[in-house]
């Protein structure tokens, strides 16, 4: 109860502060406005700090996690999340990274579905229909991926990319980078791919650079204050893929678990922040 | 065919990649183009098909960053003859309708709807009047544009063809080709075109 009091709180001061620091640098800005609201945001983001409202599907990840669940009636507790068994302290530095019971490059979020289908015996279909939730219909997936990810909070960014597969992950990855198509002949790089550049005054990290692809990488899974949502990685890459006007990238695809690589091991060495705050 | 080990698995990757086999110079797609066709499922008016690239998408993801100068040269040549100017010869429309398409940023995306109009979203990228602050830095600042220029009837033919195909003039541009790729029609293009060009617009104020 307290919980929830104490986010529900946040949330409120959040959205004040956001909107404050926007009226506030709409007012003065010219030329290179945005810097202010910037400025503003990351101010009420450490300060609200301790009342990230994703405490809210963290725990909700840990009830999850704990339960004992699906056909085979037993919790995810001995996932193996990438450290071994049971070890989820750190593991989202180490991911992705191959995994030899199912001979596959995983992410947090395709593992998750695999030690559901692996333990819990689910159907494959069934653990990963509903990967984004909504107010209505709260995602089981992104709360443990908030359990899991606050689990790693603070630790740098580890991940070998030494196996074969995980090597042609990478590799996939950096093609789908810099893959331009669509009607408006966008890729990732179009808008990740130089400095200081902003759409609107929404700034856009460049991710072929080590510092900001770091902090880019390490600040997700992230609470959206203008969704009410803890979005996943998976998310992210599905909506930068509807605003590039591309068709809808599929939850857990091998494309989407590639390009995770790239972008994640690119971020190696960063420190980890998620789940943080974002507008 | 090299990394056969990691395309056998992937049967129904193969057969949707057939557009893939089938591209226009022959080449055989690449497994990140196959790992990515099958990644991506149709969503709207969004299919699959947009990931297949023309020759210039291929080329500017060839050279992401920075490209040989002939390649620069031919991307810009091949676009220059894709340009169609309007029949009636007439460049410019109404600033105040090219404000509101500068202004919206919807369109093509899967979750929009395409019945309706698509906008041009310039403020995403570009400064264009001082009015409007919430602008983008990805494209030059638009601000006096045609103050700048002028109105010529060679103006009014290189901003229309700049916003019908960007391509033609700065290969590998970020900017889409509007009039090419049909995001706008003919006639919003001269009203785009109007906004930039015409003296009583706000950027030339």
């Amino acid at each position: 109860m307290h919980y929830f009091k104490r986010a529900a709180v946040a949330i409120t001061l959040i959205t004040a502060a956001l909107t404050g620091a926007l009226v506030a640098s709409t007012s003065s800005a010219q030329g290179s406005s945005g810097d202010a609201t910037i400025k503003e945001i990351e101010k009420y983001r450490q300060a609200l700090g301790d009342g990230n409202p994703a405490e809210l599907w963290e725990a909700r990840g840990e009830d999850i996690w704990k339960q004992k669940r699906g056909p085979n009636k037993v919790s995810l507790e001995q996932c193996d999340i990438g450290l071994g068994p049971g070890k989820i302290k750190g593991a989202y530095a180490v991911l992705p990274k191959y995994f030899a019971d199912s001979d596959k490059v995983e992410d947090l979020e395709s593992r998750l579905v695999t030690c559901m289908v692996m333990l819990q015996g689910y159907r494959y279909d069934d653990a990963k229909k509903n990967p984004f939730g909504s107010p209505e219909r709260k995602s089981d997936i992104e709360a443990l991926v908030a359990y899991v990810t606050t689990a790693a909070r603070g630790m740098k960014m580890n991940v070998r990319g030494d196996h074969p597969k995980e090597k042609e992950a990478y590799e996939i990855g950096k093609a789908m980078f810099f893959h331009r198509g669509g009607p408006h002949d966008f890729g990732c790089v179009t808008c990740h791919g130089a400095d200081n550049q902003r759409i609107r005054l929404q700034d856009l990290p460049n991710l072929t650079k080590k510092e900001p692809a770091q902090r880019a990488y390490t600040s997700w899974p992230a609470y959206r204050v203008s969704q009410g949502e803890l979005r996943s990685f998976q998310w992210r890459l599905f909506d930068c893929f509807r605003q590039q006007r591309f068709p809808e990238l599929e939850f857990t695809s091998q494309g989407s678990i590639a390009l995770t690589t790239y972008l994640a091991r690119n971020a190696n060495g960063g420190v980890l922040t998620a789940p943080s705050i974002k507008r | 065919m090299r990394k056969i080990n990691f395309v056998l698995p992937l049967v129904a990757a193969l057969a949707t990649a057939s557009a893939f086999c089938q591209a226009a110079d022959g080449a055989k797609p690449t497994s990140a183009e196959i790992v990515m066709k099958a990644s991506f499922k149709d969503r709207g008016q969004a299919k699959v098909d947009r990931l297949n690239q023309d020759e210039t998408q291929r080329l500017c993801s060839q050279y992401p960053l920075k490209r040989p100068a002939s390649v620069a040269k031919n991307i810009e040549a091949l676009n220059m003859k894709l340009i169609t100017y309007p029949a009636d010869g007439k460049m410019l429309g109404d600033w105040k309708e090219g404000e509101k398409i500068a202004q919206s940023g919807v369109g093509k995306q899967f979750s929009d709807d395409p019945a309706r109009p698509a906008g041009g979203n310039c403020y995403a990228c570009h400064q264009l009047s001082k009015q409007e602050i919430s602008f983008g830095n990805i494209g030059p600042s638009l601000y006096n544009f045609g103050k700048l220029r002028g109105n010529s009837e060679a103006i009014q033919k290189y901003t229309y063809g700049k916003i019908y195909n960007a391509e033609a003039y700065a290969a590998c541009s970020s900017m889409p080709r509007f009039g090419h790729n049909a995001i706008l029609t003919e006639e919003q293009i001269k009203h785009v075109t109007a906004l930039l060009l015409d003296p009583n617009s706000p950027i030339n104020q």
